[in-house]
């Protein structure tokens, strides 16, 4: 049996976890060991995963034998597995780091006690919208990990945290809403949500609906990408909940909406009929947003800005569907998710060590906790990009993509990446002159904590510890970028290709199906017969045939396979 | 076959209805809005099922193509489900606001109007630098850098990126004494 089968468990374990941390809710103790553990195991299970995909190979696993595109299914492959395994490593340092910080401040039974089952909830969410393998899922799981996340959000109900709530709830319900949009529109259009059937059908569309569903579905995720006219609400909503939380956000939600974006644009949407507006929108995401950091003073606002900003290198590099830009990309999502993670939990500690996070209000932290300053300042430099660690890398692959397609457009994307990351730099140094270097004499009206001697409980161990092991797996991501490098080129191939995925969900005929539908100049192939813009293309509904009759050879079964 | 005009007028109606209702600040009529956005779109979900069949119960010697499409309605009850959730938690949400502030509208995030209202100089990072370059310039050196450059030029206040420099002013006023004699 191939491990890969075992997919499922990447969701339902942490739900188990949940379940069972949920009737652990008076025991403290039970419950830190159940959710550590979960993870732990998911993570392990997740390597598992990612090791029987390394080097090629997709495998479908359709949940209850239902035949595909009937039911659920499953897919993993090396990118959705890359992902898996970075954000469950991810979410394992910040649970230890949430779980100490809960020890070190002794709360006894408050609302936090929720926090356990719904940051299990929330890895469960995060997993089944990366292994999704038709758009319904993918919808569930973001509606699981959104829903977990307006909980996190706003644990202990303060008054900043519930403004923040209700603008992020309302714009996550909007989103999911236009996604749901979609939905009903692609199912009317091709009577399917299973992606690679969508991947064959999507192609004998007339090109206006085609168009049509592709910004929709763009719209959707570019909400949760947290793309540039559409990432208002995140630098309003995350630098108030608490650090470990919001460290998790922003390693892990932004993504899955890049990597549905990305899903997208290579299986259901191959080409480049949107290349172009989304060069635009990955040109002003970065420049936008890092505008934004640099006028901020509070550190954790300052990195949700720059963590909008990052979102555009990676939609530029989506946005070139070429290999080399594709795989810088995956390895740049990969490097995101674990530095941005990785500061937001510094900001977290120098906000405990010195009683604020307001750059103004800081100084001397340099000299005060050497330690802090090394955790802020490898992160601070490997998002900046500065050679030789991992985000200068995939800034190279993501430039030399640019240079290699050589459009006025791309160019003008690269300009402004290099830009964007000088810039980035200006705002980590800002931070680090102003935090760590100058003196505490310096700040405006510095907390007492600065001035005081080191009290034992502001930097518990295990805390430094949980960020010092995140910060280690970014420069992992540097020491082993090679190989890191290579299966994300190997996972781009693959994507891009889209063969691997569609013969193992649906057969090697359905491939080569689709395979000749993209080589056909789009829309050629069919009569006019769907009305443009206005009229719902309901005229292909199944009306009567069951979901995905048309496919040959897959009969509404009841389960039980042959 | 031809869609349910009904349907898709009443969804069309909602939706309307539910924009307009979202773009309020009042909390209650957010929620009312996102509400009537959800039913709309439960709507617009049912519709894409095609013509009401029959019940899609297998029974041995009908027309397949009889049956009534049951995805939709799966996806319609799912998403009931979820926004039953969401607008319980955006109830909870609402009634927090109420607790905590005596108010039921959207708040204003202050640090936002705070970085908003706050000038671009910064007088550690902007200020001349004293010509010995011992040190950065103390805070009370910089201000009166400041108060001097500002009353040397009136309209600075605007510009206060050109008042920090002590010559922008007469170089400023350059250009302007070129275009007068064309």
């Amino acid at each position: 049996m191939n491990l890969a089968s075992l997919a499922p468990l990447a969701v339902v374990l942490p739900i188990f976890g949940a379940a069972v941390t949920f009737l652990l809710l008076r025991q403290e103790r039970a419950q830190r060991i159940v959710s550590i553990g979960v993870v732990a195991l998911t993570l392990a299970l997740e390597v598992g995963l990612l090791a029987s995909v390394w080097g090629g190979g997709t495998v479908a696993v359709p949940i209850g034998e239902w035949i595909p595109p009937l039911g659920i299914t499953l897919v993993v492959d090396q990118f959705s597995s890359l992902m898996l395994v970075v954000s469950s490593a991810v979410s394992l340092a910040v649970l230890v780091y949430a779980v100490s910080q809960g020890i070190a401040d002794g709360d006894k039974d408050g609302p936090i006690s929720v926090f356990h089952p719904s940051f299990l909830i929330l890895i469960a969410g995060v997993s089944d919208a990366f292994l999704a393998g038709d758009l319904f899922n993918l919808y569930v799981g973001f509606e699981m990990l959104l829903t977990a996340s307006y909980v996190l959000l706003t644990l202990g109900g303060t008054t900043a945290r519930i403004r923040a709530g209700v603008t992020y709830v309302v714009v996550s319900v909007v989103s999911s809403l236009l996604f749901l949009i979609a939905i009903a529109i692609v199912y009317a259009a091709t009577g399917t949500v299973n992606m690679a059937d969508l991947a064959v059908k999507l192609g004998q569309l007339s090109p206006e609906t085609q168009v049509l569903l592709h910004v929709m579905l763009l719209i959707g995720f570019g909400i949760k990408a947290a793309v540039f006219p559409l990432s208002f609400w995140l630098p309003d909503s995350y630098p108030t909940a608490p650090a470990p939380v919001t460290a998790v956000f922003a390693g892990l939600l932004t993504k899955v909406g890049v990597y549905a974006m990305v899903r997208t644009e290579t299986l259901l949407f191959p080409g480049d009929a949107l290349n172009v507006p989304l060069m635009v929108v990955a040109l002003l995401t970065m420049v936008v947003g890092i505008l934004g950091a640099l006028a901020q003073t509070d550190i954790k606002r300052l990195l949700s800005f720059t963590l909008v900003s990052h979102i555009g290198y990676m939609v530029f590099g989506l946005a070139m569907s070429s290999v080399i830009g594709l795989a810088s990309t995956v390895f740049y999502v990969m490097h995101h998710i674990t530095v941005q993670t990785s500061l937001f939990l510094v900001a977290g500690l120098i906000e405990r060590r010195a009683g604020t996070a307001s750059i103004d209000r800081l100084g001397g932290l340099a000299k005060l906790s050497p330690l802090l300053a090394l955790l802020y300042f490898i992160p601070a430099m490997n998002l900046a990009g500065i050679p030789p660690l991992s985000g200068f890398l995939g800034k190279l692959g993501l430039i030399q993509a640019g240079v290699a397609l050589g459009t006025p457009m791309a160019l003008a994307v690269v300009v402004a990446g290099v830009a964007v990351s000088l810039l980035t730099l200006l705002a980590m140094a800002r931070v680090w002159g102003r935090a760590f270097w100058r003196t505490a004499d310096d700040a405006d009206n510095p907390d007492p904590a600065l001035l005081a001697p080191a009290r034992r409980a502001s930097m518990p161990a295990a805390m430094v510890g949980a960020t010092a092991g995140l910060v280690g797996l970014g420069l992992a991501l540097t020491v082993f970028a090679g190989p890191l490098f290579q299966v994300s080129q190997a996972a781009a191939k693959e994507m891009l290709d889209r063969t691997p995925y569609i013969s193992a969900v649906l057969g090697s005929d359905a491939a080569k199906l689709a395979a000749s539908h993209l080589n056909q100049p789009q829309g050629s192939a069919l009569p006019g017969g769907q009305a443009p813009g206005g009229a719902l293309p309901v005229g292909q509904a199944p009306g009567g045939q069951a979901p995905g009759g048309q496919t040959p050879g897959s009969q509404p079964q009841t389960g039980a396979k042959p | 076959m031809s869609p349910n005009l009904t349907l898709l007028l009443i969804s069309g109606v909602l939706f309307a209805c539910g924009i307009y209702l979202l773009l309020e600040r009042s909390l209650t009529r957010v929620l009312l809005g996102l509400l009537m956005l959800t039913n709309g779109v439960n709507l617009l979900l049912l519709t894409t099922g095609g013509y009401a069949g029959l019940a899609p119960f297998f029974s041995k010697g009908t027309d397949p193509r009889s049956y009534s499409d049951p995805l939709p309605q799966a996806f319609v009850l799912t998403s009931i489900v979820i926004s039953f959730a969401v607008t319980g938690f955006m109830l909870a949400l609402i009634y927090r606001t109420w607790q905590l502030g005596r108010a039921d509208e959207v708040a204003d995030d202050l640090e936002d109007r705070r970085v908003a209202a706050q000038s671009g100089w910064v007088p550690e990072e902007d200020a001349d630098v004293p010509a010995d370059l011992s040190e950065f310039p103390s805070l009370v050196e910089a201000a009166e850098a400041d108060r001097a450059a500002l009353a040397a030029a009136p309209h600075a206040a605007d510009l206060p990126d050109d008042a920090v420099l002590g010559d922008a002013v007469p170089l400023a006023a350059g250009p302007h004494d070129e275009e007068e004699p064309e």
